[in-house]
């Protein structure tokens, strides 16, 4: 871990909290994000991520505690700082009456970039985007997807240090998740720092070189993908359906069996290094489930472990 | 497909960026108004063509001719009511600019949370939804200008006099407005409220269309605290050499700016925080 104590440090967060009135929506987390990583922040609805992001960006002011971003302070900072961030808002907030490329030049305007420079940098990310069809189109005439790249393409056009994308891929199609996710790579090989935020656990052990995992505002757990699920979970998982009545007293017959056992509502899961054998051995035992399968553990399974629930309800 | 060009952080001066974030915000908007300058222009005309001829030729022939052609206060009743007219146009005008972008900007599209996720602040957010709406009244005041003199209702050296106090008059309602707008949570139909039930009463109890002295004198605190009152009084100085005492002269000017001053004093604090969340 020396190696990571050489590397800039672009945006740390300490005791970092918030509230809206009484409730507390991020209760005094902790963490740091490298320059040129991708770093994600992992948690179910109402977790607190929103909150967070929008403190990254340097508009919502926080309760207390520190945080600096690209070594400045966002309280009276936040023109200075915004000048270098790309924000990707959960909602997209784009202009509906404006055309697809108008919306691109009236946002680098905000940060001063002159119309010439804007011409050729709109061009590049219709490209990116794979808007160019679309540059005449209203934005709110786009489908989702191409809102959210259209978003996301804005986002860039001041060439951010760090690219803000809060839950960039909710409400898309698998294709259009996946062209996201290969626009969002080379975007990393560009440079740019990367935050993400996201309940998809596929997204974030795609995306992510590092994350931290949250939940009712405070971080459960901070790590790679791989190091987290090697902490908190086994190598593998068997997956058996015996139907919603039969689960939970099925699930105390198997009590001992594999490293760990966890009852959902609609199966079981038994945690263990090997699957294969242990399906087979509780077969063996005469149970007879509906259905099987046995899986590599993911974040899905390290979330679970931490906090007893499913992220995605 | 060509590959993005990048240079993190390399492009933005944030020196740059941070400066004349108002203009940029209003450019924005002039921009998207300029999509519908038809519209505005055939309003801004016909608004005051049709005002002039309904009340200043139609009840005007009716006064005059009642008042053995002396008008009132010894003026044609064109003349009378002209600067009236025109200050309430402005106000008009800039009134819309400041209300529905702002609405619009907070509540309806919340552009304004996506302006000021780039380097431009809350302040300059303000600012620049005021210049577009001093811009816009400024546009329709000059329009209306323009028929006032073809109709001969006011003397073309008044221009810049009844320029001056028609946007003075129309940047204090304005910063009032934008003050209260900002403190508008939800869309509750407050505009049809303020419309009726303060506007409405404004322009009918401001000496619009009769001197305020001819009210009782309980309902002239009604004018007194109207900016079109105000407006109007130093138009009818300027523009026909209404007297009015020197002291009264500052006091219209000087109560005018004091609403803008405050307005925008209440409102600069309150787009800070909404955004800030
Ligand atoms: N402006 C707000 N006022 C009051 N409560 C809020 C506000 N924004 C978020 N919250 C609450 O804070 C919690 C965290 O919200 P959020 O950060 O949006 O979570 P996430 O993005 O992880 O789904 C939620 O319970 C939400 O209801
Ligand atoms: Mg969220």
């Amino acid at each position: 871990m020396s190696q990571s104590k050489e590397r800039e440090v672009v945006i740390r967060a300490k005791d970092l909290k918030k509230t809206y009135k009484d409730f507390v929506a991020v209760n005094g987390i902790n963490f740091q994000v490298y320059r040129g990583e991708s770093f994600g922040l992992l948690g179910p609805n109402g977790a607190g991520k929103s909150t967070t992001m929008k403190m990254i960006s340097s508009v919502s002011q926080r309760s207390s505690g520190e945080l600096e971003i690209l070594g400045k302070e966002p309280n009276t900072q936040g023109p200075e700082i915004r000048a270098h961030l790309g924000v990707v808002p959960q909602k997209d907030l784009l202009d509906r009456e404006l055309k697809v490329w108008e919306n691109l030049m009236v946002y680098g305007r905000y940060f001063g970039l002159s119309r010439k420079w804007l011409k050729g940098k709109i061009e590049e990310l219709l490209d990116f985007a794979q808007l160019q069809d679309k540059r005449n189109a209203k934005a709110d005439d786009l489908s989702g997807g191409m809102q959210r790249r259209l978003a996301i393409a804005r986002g860039l056009v001041n060439e951010p240090e760090i690219l803000l994308l809060d839950e960039p891929t909710t409400g898309l199609d698998p294709q259009a998740r996946h062209i996201l996710w290969d626009r969002l790579f080379r975007l990393k090989e560009q440079g740019v720092t990367l935050v993400i935020t996201t309940h998809y656990m596929d997204e974030a052990e795609q995306l992510c070189d590092r994350l931290i995992v949250m939940d009712k505002g405070e971080i459960m757990a901070e790590g790679s993908p791989a190091e987290l699920i090697k902490k908190y979970s086994s190598k593998e998982v068997v997956e058996v359906r015996f139907g919603a009545d039969r689960n939970e007293s099925v699930a105390k017959e198997l009590e001992g069996m594999g490293d760990r056992i966890e009852v959902l509502p609609d199966r079981i899961l038994i945690y263990a290094e090997q699957g294969e054998p242990l399906l087979a051995k509780i077969i063996e035992s005469g149970k007879n489930p509906i259905t099987s399968l046995v899986r590599r553990s993911s974040l899905e399974d390290v979330f679970l472990r931490l906090t007893g629930r499913t992220l995605v309800d | 497909m060509t590959d993005l060009r990048f240079a993190p952080g390399k492009v933005v001066d944030p020196k740059r960026a941070v400066k004349f974030g108002a203009w940029r915000v209003a450019e924005y908007r002039f921009y998207s108004m300029s999509k519908w300058m038809g519209a505005i222009f055939a309003f801004g005309l016909g608004n005051p063509i049709l005002y002039l001829i309904s009340v200043g030729l139609g009840i005007g022939a009716l006064v005059d001719a009642n008042t053995g052609g002396q008008g009132i206060l010894g003026v044609s009743y064109l003349q009378f009511v002209a600067p009236a007219l025109l200050a309430s146009a402005a106000i008009q005008g800039v009134m819309d600019e400041v209300t529905f972008p702002t609405m619009d900007g907070f509540v309806w599209d919340k552009l304004f949370f996506a302006i000021n996720a780039t380097s431009v602040s809350a302040r300059q957010i303000a600012d620049g939804v005021m210049i577009v709406a001093l811009g816009r009244g400024l546009f329709t005041c000059l329009l209306y200008l323009g028929v006032l003199l073809a109709f001969g209702a006011v003397p073309f050296s008044s221009v810049l006099g009844l320029i001056a106090s028609s946007m003075l008059a129309a940047w204090g309602w304005a910063a009032v407005m934008l003050a209260i707008t900002a403190r508008l949570e939800r869309d509750e139909g407050y505009f049809a409220i303020i419309g009726r039930f303060v506007i409405a009463p404004m322009f009918l109890f401001s000496g619009t269309f009769y001197p305020l002295e001819q009210m009782p004198i309980y309902l002239q605190p009604l004018g007194w605290l109207s900016p079109l009152w105000h407006a109007t009084e130093l138009g009818r100085n300027l523009s026909y050499g209404m007297e009015i005492e020197p002291s009264m002269f500052w006091t219209h000017i000087g109560y005018l700016a004091l609403l803008g001053v405050i307005g925008m004093a209440f409102t600069y604090p309150k787009f800070a925080e909404r955004l800030s969340r």
